[in-house]
């Protein structure tokens, strides 16, 4: 049995759950070739139809830039992009690279800025991202030989407003903020959808976050495992000792497996139970009978009034986002594409302005099981890594995904991989493979 | 809290020869815990009631808590001991740790407050030596009148590698 539907805390009623209509194709997203984590020419495609085309990317955490003129630097698949917020508290995207010579001018990984300026020929940008000025524009006027003269200069017909940043569209949804290259993108409600938008809304309901901290790791990886890892419920209770040793993810447990009508985005939805021995730890290599923790603070769960009952919930946005509520640890995981074999997995952690300090403590302590070093989270990492490696290897074999059969839509348990079929299927869609 | 010089600039400070030798002594017994996978060994270097933090530069110069490893007390250092040993899916490496001088840059009831740069090297079966990690440590010290060694109080690594190269296992 399924979880309602988070509400936001106005509404009374809760949101009828409209379920994934399968693709007509989903039969072939069971078989995947190797050759879709390992082709180069299949992965500039990607970059262009995905990453560049008709998607929202995440950029930022609102909390990232308090104040007008705060800004960070990050990436949109693997286009450098500029993050600001505007004298008018709004948020501009820009890429970070010159009108001019194409030089990746802004280096700092975040500041504050009153406008930028390219440093190799000094052209000069407002916060939107115009050019407002360059040296030399109108040519330099000298006298020789007792007459004016006035050398250079940029044509007459020379408009700055011809020649500004890339301006991406922005969304901004409870201090997320997303951003697209294509104007044409359909509203972020509208891209995330129904069926998943109320359980991004259920972390991110508008309160204030706090900002915790950054991790960074590069995983040498395709970018699609990485969503894989987090669409697929089949491999928590199986890899990680701790899931399944102290109920954090198993397959016993009370679930549900959301997906969004394209089957691109998806929740992983579920609630822990006690651990301990049963019949989903029978033959698990990884079940640990005897293990207690020397300091149970670093488990220290403290049910939230928020979560409404599921203690664990893994959101895959298409194609660059997670957003992880584990128990009281919170983040958001940016995949940023680094050629068809690796990507860097950027984690922002946050809590809530109204956290006590203890609350702060323990989302810290928990934080431990996540990230690059992290007592589940290294693991994840270490087994893409694996994967690359294997598929790159022989460019003729399949993987299989056929546990749950062969379809794609929600279930009302993890005993299936129906989130890795039903981005396979999209992702078939969008590229014309 | 280093000591301005009379040429103006920060130097360490000067402790006696066996105070600085037992310093010493802790850091390479340090190294040679951890390289030689000795555990026990690496927890026994701490207090009771230790903090040890591996941190991101980034965080660290932006004020933010979050850290890649954070533990407080032996209790948890013992836990990430068994997720080393027992629990943690890795492809297998050795590490190999070089700490720079030992710079001791406070003194006072804490401890002593004890700089140190570090490299620290992974090599996987089959592959070359690479760069695992690269930093400070930013420590407190204290030696324990009774038995005359220096353990942690506080073990903070702060790491200038802007990319963990997939995963780190290990303590740094």
């Amino acid at each position: 049995m399924g979880f309602a539907v988070p509400t936001a805390p106005a509404m009374n009623a809760p949101i009828e759950t409209t379920a994934a209509a399968p693709p007509a194709d989903a039969a072939d997203c069971s078989r995947v070739p190797y050759t879709r984590y390992t082709d180069p020419a299949l992965y500039g495609r990607e970059l262009e139809r995905i990453f560049y085309g008709r998607h929202w990317s995440y950029v930022a955490l609102e909390c990232e830039l308090p104040e007008p003129g705060d800004y960070k630097t990050t990436w949109v698949g693997e286009r450098a992009v500029i993050v600001v917020r505007d004298a008018d508290g709004s948020i501009n995207v820009v890429e970070n690279h010159c009108a001019h010579r194409g030089v990746r001018f802004c280096r700092q990984p975040y500041g504050h800025a009153k406008d930028f300026v390219c440093p190799y020929h000094q052209w000069n940008y407002d916060l939107k991202g115009n050019l407002i000025g360059l040296p030399f524009r109108r040519g330099v006027k000298r006298i020789e030989d007792g007459a004016v003269r006035i050398d250079g200069g940029m044509p007459a017909d020379f408009r700055l407003q011809d020649h500004g940043l890339t301006r991406l569209a922005v969304a901004r949804r409870n201090g997320l903020v997303f951003a697209s290259f294509d104007p044409s993108v359909e509203p972020l409600e509208d891209y995330i959808g129904p069926e998943v938008l109320p359980w991004v809304d259920r972390v991110f309901d508008g309160r204030a976050l706090t900002l915790l901290g950054f991790s960074r790791q590069r995983i040498p990886g395709n970018w699609k495992l990485m969503q894989e890892n987090i669409k697929d419920p089949y491999h928590p209770g199986l890899l990680h000792t701790w899931f399944v040793t102290f109920g954090l993810w198993r397959a016993d447990q009370r679930s549900q497996m959301v997906l969004d009508a394209h089957g691109r985005h998806a929740v992983m939805v579920s609630r822990r139970n006690e651990g301990g021995g049963g019949a989903v730890t029978r033959g698990v290599t990884s079940f640990r009978e005897d293990m207690t923790l020397h300091d149970p603070r670093l488990l220290d769960v403290v049910p939230e009034p928020w979560w409404g009952g599921p203690s664990v919930t893994m959101i895959t946005l298409f194609p660059s986002l997670i957003i992880q509520q584990q128990v009281n640890s919170l983040s958001t995981r940016h995949i940023v594409p680094r050629g068809p074999g690796a990507f860097d997995f950027v984690w922002t952690h946050f809590g809530f302005a109204d956290d006590a300090p203890e609350m702060t403590e323990r989302r810290l302590r928990q934080a431990n099981l996540f990230g690059p070093a992290g007592f589940v989270s290294a693991d994840d990492g270490e087994v893409i890594e694996m994967s690359q490696q294997g598929l790159g290897q022989h460019p003729g074999a399949f993987t299989v995904s056929r546990l749950g059969g062969t379809g794609v839509g929600p279930t009302d348990h993890m005993v299936t991989e129906t989130l890795i079929r039903g981005m396979h299927a999209y992702w078939q869609r969008v590229m014309g493979e | 809290m280093s000591r301005l010089a009379a040429d103006g600039t920060n130097r360490g400070l000067r402790v006696g020869p066996e105070l600085r030798e037992a310093v010493a002594a802790l850091y390479a017994d340090y190294a040679a815990a951890l390289d030689e996978a000795r555990y026990d060994d690496w927890v026994a270097l701490f207090t009771d009631d230790c903090r040890y933090l591996l941190q991101p530069r980034e965080n660290h110069d932006r004020g933010l808590p979050l850290a890649t490893l954070s533990f407080e007390g032996r209790g948890m250092l013992r836990d990430r001991v068994y997720g080393i040993t027992r629990t943690l899916f890795h492809a297998p490496y050795y590490q190999r740790h070089v700490i720079g001088p030992l710079r001791i840059v406070s003194r006072g009831p804490e401890g002593l407050g004890v700089h140190a740069h570090y490299a620290v090297f992974r090599t996987r079966v089959h592959e070359p030596s690479e760069v695992l990690n690269v930093g400070r440590y930013l420590d407190t010290v204290v030696v324990d009148p009774q038995d005359g060694l220096a353990r942690f109080a506080l073990k903070r690594a702060v790491f200038d590698s802007e990319m963990i190269p997939n995963s780190l296992i290990y303590p740094i």
